[in-house]
């Protein structure tokens, strides 16, 4: 389950809708033993596609850094798809970096952005609850 | 000369759990190789069997990718600080996508 204070549902949703056309992505860092994520850090897609994203590594670097001094991890990815629904596509599946981490999906396609989560492991997406917490 | 590396969670399992090691090489490509020799696990991880570094890791020398340096061959000192991450990417392309849609 993951644990989404509205604070970063929102910072998420705002990266993604200005982000398009292109896709957009980020890092959420938080507490890996809990799922509850702590916050948003936004980083530029470097693919800067439609179809594509790829996390700066700079920028994945200083989230890293900055998670783990405030005691925290890196948990998980989002990022946007902008024309398809919100589920995982082979090549999310296929470079998956890390089977513990939770994958973050914010669909564009519709008027309602629409942000699911997912686990996968070995190449098998697991949906998870998503809970919307008040702060 | 040990260079402190900081590793992914997703390795740490093959270094004992460890977030931090510390390992000898005085460029990143001696390091990694000791690294590896160290701890089994991360054979093949890092650093593909053609000795180049993996398409999907990114390793870092203090604040710089290595791929903007000199990659394995960049020289390190016991002051420098080896960092690996993922490589972060995906998308929404799929086989069935056609254009315009």
């Amino acid at each position: 389950m993951l644990l989404l204070p509205k604070l970063v549902h929102d910072q998420m949703v705002a990266h993604c809708l200005g982000g398009l056309p292109d896709e957009a992505c980020g890092l959420i860092g938080g507490v890996p033993e809990t799922g509850v994520a702590v916050t948003c850090y936004p980083t530029r897609n470097l693919a800067a596609s439609a179809k594509l994203y790829t996390v700066d590594p700079k920028e994945h670097l200083r989230a890293d850094r900055d998670a783990e001094a405030s005691g925290y991890s890196i948990i998980g990815v989002f990022h946007s798809h902008t024309h398809t629904e919100a589920y995982p596509s082979p090549t999310d599946v296929a470079q998956a970096p890390d089977p513990t981490w939770h994958y973050i999906l914010v669909s564009l396609r519709d008027i309602q952005p629409v942000v699911r989560s997912y686990g996968i492991v070995d190449g098998v997406v697991t949906e998870e609850p998503v809970r919307l917490q008040p702060r | 000369m040990p260079v402190q590396v900081n590793l992914p969670t997703v390795l740490r399992s093959h270094a004992g759990g460890a977030k931090t090691v510390s390992v000898d090489g005085s460029t990143v490509g001696q390091v990694l190789a000791h690294l590896a020799g160290e701890y089994p696990g991360l054979s093949g991880q890092v650093v593909d069997s053609d000795g180049t570094l993996h398409k999907f890791v990114n390793v870092y020398l203090n604040d710089d990718d290595v791929r903007y340096l000199s990659s394995l061959d960049t020289p390190v000192t016991d002051a420098d600080e080896i960092s690996i991450l993922p490589a972060v990417a995906g998308g929404a392309t799929t086989q069935q996508d056609t254009p315009g849609t």
